[in-house]
């Protein structure tokens, strides 16, 4: 069944239109890749999604219910929950605070701060200190581990491989694993064209805040993706480009 | 042992102090924002506490008790209507929307009640007189010893909420990243309105103080603010114990002060004030006009 | 600025228009007007007037700060006080009264750059408070002084040698004179580079100093200018109600008047001041019974302006309207003829 539909979102940054009537779904425990190039719209596209965003036109829809005006914080207690671009962490609570302040009260599920720690084992020595003060993998798993913890039914990551070096991004990858074998819906955001081609079974890709492209992975040829994420031999629509 | 004296008695006014600051602090902390009305805030959470006082008989801190969820109501309003509007508009505008607010604060109390002094001494019982003489230089007040107690617990209190409570981390995580915290299902409106409410009531309970260990009418809103400001500065702004300290500061200033000249009281809390300031912010560049660039202005006028 | 230019078209700069060029020379000849206003006009109106003057200048003294410098006071007073004490005090050391007047609003002014040197390091809420501070302690300190009358006050009784509506008038063509100077001085400076450059300061401070805009010294100026001109209405506070005290003349309420003024008059525009001010003066004088409640009034009105109305009424004419009464800003024109071959260089 349909768990999250979007229907014709326009969202600006100013002046600037980011998102630009793009329209798709994304069907209970499919994992789909947003994939672009920088500026496409993918982070606001997810914000969007999770609420932290006002669209200027347009309908989200999760599990059926129009959320467009719900807000953020009642998005995630419905099950909708963003992994930010950039950790954002509380840079003065520690691991364990950050981790206990994102427990939804109302949201009962299999992940409790136990679970996460046990998933990320190297934070199980790191409880007490300060955000601030881990390193950029740790970070990245305390934020996933933030998102868990509201037992969201639509986990929404935007490029959680950011900044870190190859092997930590394989450990992340490997926990996400266990999140999306169990179930979870997955909308992630990710530059590496080879590892989002590996972990979707379908992809999206936008360019200057349109759908380009869209299909599922395996049977998607690696050139044509290129093309659209670039632009290249894109028809050349009447009149000159703004 | 003068000097002692005054070093106790001014401790004592600086447990006043940083009660009445606490509410500041908090605010300060959470929203990145001075309330201007905090010390009219102050003030009317005394008139409240003396119009139950004097409706009921009921002693000045019972009273007080009463007036709590008034003033935690009074600050949720508050910021629902008045402070969130501001603090979106910019950082010039709460301090502007809150200056505004002071003076109609002031002037409904003057038409409420009369200006006449007022005083909550005589309603609270048997503290407001009692002490003992240390020495013949050295006197401890009852009432002094009891809101310095209070001003150690308060603190306490407050630090404790904001590292052993969910309320607490959701507080301080909406204060460091508000989208964030949204973003982990923390409604920031909702908690930018309980800090409020909790400054307020705060500030009620400095306003109580005042009533006890001295006068007030509808005018004293101001210096309070002042007072309160100066403590949160001294201590450090951000920093929830510096005010502690800072209000400690500030009355051992005066009260030493007071020693070379009675008149000199608050302005040696001035003074150390804008010491700080001074030592706090020196360096930097000082920037003045070149002539040259003057008179590049007056041809380039000539347009 | 999402208009196509057709191909060709010429784009000039364009500083005067035919309205604010009319209206300057209007607002020259007002002031030519009101120069004889003590001659032809009773001695109850020149000083009322006087009054409006005062309330002028500090409107827009503390828009020059707060509008044009990003920077907030409420402790103008200060230099309020200095001036109306300064005059006080040179008179009484013999100088001639309106000597003593233009001496003391030198003195308000030059004791602004020391204070500038460490109040502008400091940002919103620290200079504001800490501005009202060193109000408080310059009017303590005036306090100890018993030659200045102490706590109860002291008159200008120097005046006295002149017979009343001589008085009167001096003290007004010395207002005049004052408002016109700094209006003027304020003019000029907002039609110079420095003016952009405020601009520039006032939309983002970090990338006008990226561009090399000298913030800190624009700020220090205009500073010092709204201690002159605070310091002159000081001065002319005294010459009009010839009593002064403490507690009055260094009363945050001079900051909360000015306020007022600028957040309803329009806060960053050069009418806006002085419409406010004009309002200020009105409601006084409709409303001299109303004691608390106008004041009420007041404090609700500047808040209500400030959360819904920042731009103040001038500010939103101003910008419904398109309207310039005074050619402060650039306009950029476009003009649809094909340009002729100009041979010669701009």
């Amino acid at each position: 069944m349909t768990l999250l539909r979007v229907e014709q979102i326009d969202s600006r940054y100013g002046l600037l239109q980011a998102v630009k009537g793009v329209s798709f779904e994304v069907t209970e425990g499919e994992t789909v890749a947003l994939i672009g190039a920088n500026g496409a719209g993918k982070t606001t596209l997810l914000r969007t999604i999770a609420g932290a965003h006002r669209p200027s036109s347009g309908r989200i829809l999760f599990d059926g219910a129009d959320v467009t005006r719900v807000p953020t914080h009642r998005r995630v207690s419905m099950g909708i929950a963003l992994v930010p671009e950039g950790r954002r962490l509380f840079p003065g609570l520690t691991v364990e605070e950050n981790l206990r302040v994102a427990v939804v009260p109302g949201r009962r599920g299999r992940w409790n701060v136990q679970a996460v720690l046990e998933v990320f084992p190297l934070l199980q020595p790191r409880r007490r200190l300060l955000a601030a003060n881990l390193s950029g993998g740790e970070q990245q798993a305390v934020a996933i581990g933030r998102a868990l913890l509201s037992n969201p039914r639509l986990l929404l990551l935007d490029e959680v491989s950011l900044g870190l070096a190859p092997v930590v991004v394989n450990a992340v990858y490997k926990s996400l694993e266990a999140v999306i074998s169990e179930g979870t819906t997955v909308l992630l955001v990710e530059q590496d064209l080879t590892r989002a081609l590996s972990v979707a079974g379908r992809v999206i890709c936008l360019l200057e805040g349109r759908i380009v492209l869209e299909g599922e992975s395996r049977s998607l040829d690696r050139d044509r993706v290129v093309g659209a994420y670039f632009g290249l031999r894109r028809p050349v629509a009447g009149g000159a480009p703004a | 042992m003068t000097f002692v004296n005054a070093v106790v008695q001014g401790i004592f006014l600086g447990g006043y102090y940083a009660v009445l600051a606490c509410g500041l602090s908090i605010m300060f902390g959470v929203m990145r924002t001075i309330n201007l009305a905090h010390g009219d805030v102050a003030v009317l959470g005394a008139y409240i506490t003396f119009v139950i006082v004097d409706r009921t008989g009921a002693s000045a801190f019972v009273a007080f008790l009463v007036a709590v969820p008034v003033m935690l109501v009074l600050g949720y309003v508050l910021q629902l209507t008045i402070l969130e509007r501001s603090l979106k508009s910019g950082i010039l505008t709460p301090l502007l929307a809150t200056f505004g607010l002071s003076i109609v604060i002031q002037n409904l109390l003057l038409i409420t009640f009369s200006p006449d002094v007022r005083s909550l001494g005589g309603s609270a019982g048997a503290v407001t007189t009692a002490g003992w003489h240390v020495t013949s230089d050295l006197t401890v007040s009852a009432l002094g010893i009891l809101v310095l107690v209070v001003a150690g617990a308060l603190f306490g209190a407050v630090q404790l909420f904001l590292s052993r409570t969910r309320a607490g981390w959701a507080l301080r995580a909406t204060a460091e990243d508000a989208d964030a915290a949204e973003l982990v299902g923390i409604d920031s409106r909702a908690m930018y309105a309980r800090a409020t409410a909790i400054a307020v009531a705060i500030a009620a309970l400095g306003g109580l103080f005042l009533a006890i260990r001295s006068v007030f009418d509808p005018f004293s809103g101001p210096i309070q603010l002042i007072f309160a400001f100066e403590a949160v500065v001294i201590g450090g702004m951000g920093s929830l114990w510096g005010t502690l300290v800072g209000g400690i500061a500030l009355g051992v200033a005066q009260t030493l002060g007071a020693q070379i000249h009675p008149q000199y009281a608050t302005l040696a809390g001035h003074v150390l004030f804008l010491a700080v300031l001074i030592v706090r912010y020196g360096g930097g560049r000082v920037g003045f006009p070149r002539l040259r660039g003057v008179v590049a202005l007056g041809r380039a006028s000539r347009q | 600025m999402s208009e196509q230019l057709a191909a060709g078209a010429r784009l000039t700069v364009q500083r005067w228009t035919p309205l604010s060029r009319n209206f300057t020379i209007g607002a020259g000849v007002l002031a030519v007007a009101l120069a004889f206003v003590p001659i032809v006009l009773d001695s109850n109106i020149v000083q009322d007037l006087t009054n409006l003057l005062i309330l002028v200048i500090l409107a827009v003294m503390w828009n020059a700060l707060a509008g044009y410098g990003g920077l907030l006071s409420v402790g103008q007073q200060a230099f309020i006080g200095i001036g109306a004490y300064a005059t006080v005090f040179f008179a009484q050391l013999g100088v001639a009264p309106y000597a003593a007047m233009f001496l003391a609003m030198l003195v308000a002014g030059v004791i602004s750059v020391p204070i500038s040197l460490f109040a502008l390091r400091l940002r919103a809420a620290q200079f504001a408070i800490g501005m009202w501070v060193i109000a408080e302690a310059i009017s303590i300190l005036v306090r100890f002084d018993h030659a200045l009358g102490a706590g109860t006050g002291i008159s200008l009784i120097q005046v006295n040698q002149y017979d009343p509506s001589y008085r009167q008038a001096y003290t007004y063509w010395l207002a005049l004179g004052f408002a016109i100077v700094f209006l003027g001085v304020l003019f000029f400076l907002l039609r110079t580079p420095f003016g952009a450059s405020l601009q520039a300061i006032r939309d983002d401070e970090d990338a006008a100093i990226s561009l090399g805009v000298r913030v800190a010294s624009r700020k220090r100026l205009l500073f010092v200018l709204a201690g002159f001109g605070c310091g002159a209405a000081g001065v002319l506070i005294v010459a009009n109600t010839l009593f002064i005290d403490p507690s009055s003349i260094f009363s945050v309420q001079w900051s909360a008047y000015m306020i007022f003024m600028v957040l309803v008059g329009g806060l960053g525009t050069f009418e806006g001041p002085i419409l406010g001010a004009i309002l200020l003066f009105a409601i006084q004088t409709i409303f001299t019974q109303g004691g608390p409640w106008y004041l009420v009034g007041l404090g609700a009105t500047a808040t209500l302006f400030a959360l819904a109305l920042p731009r103040g009424l001038w500010g939103t004419i101003e910008e419904r309207l398109g309207l310039q009464l005074l050619p402060v800003g650039y306009r950029i024109v476009a003009s649809s003829s094909p340009p002729k071959t100009e041979g010669k260089k701009a």
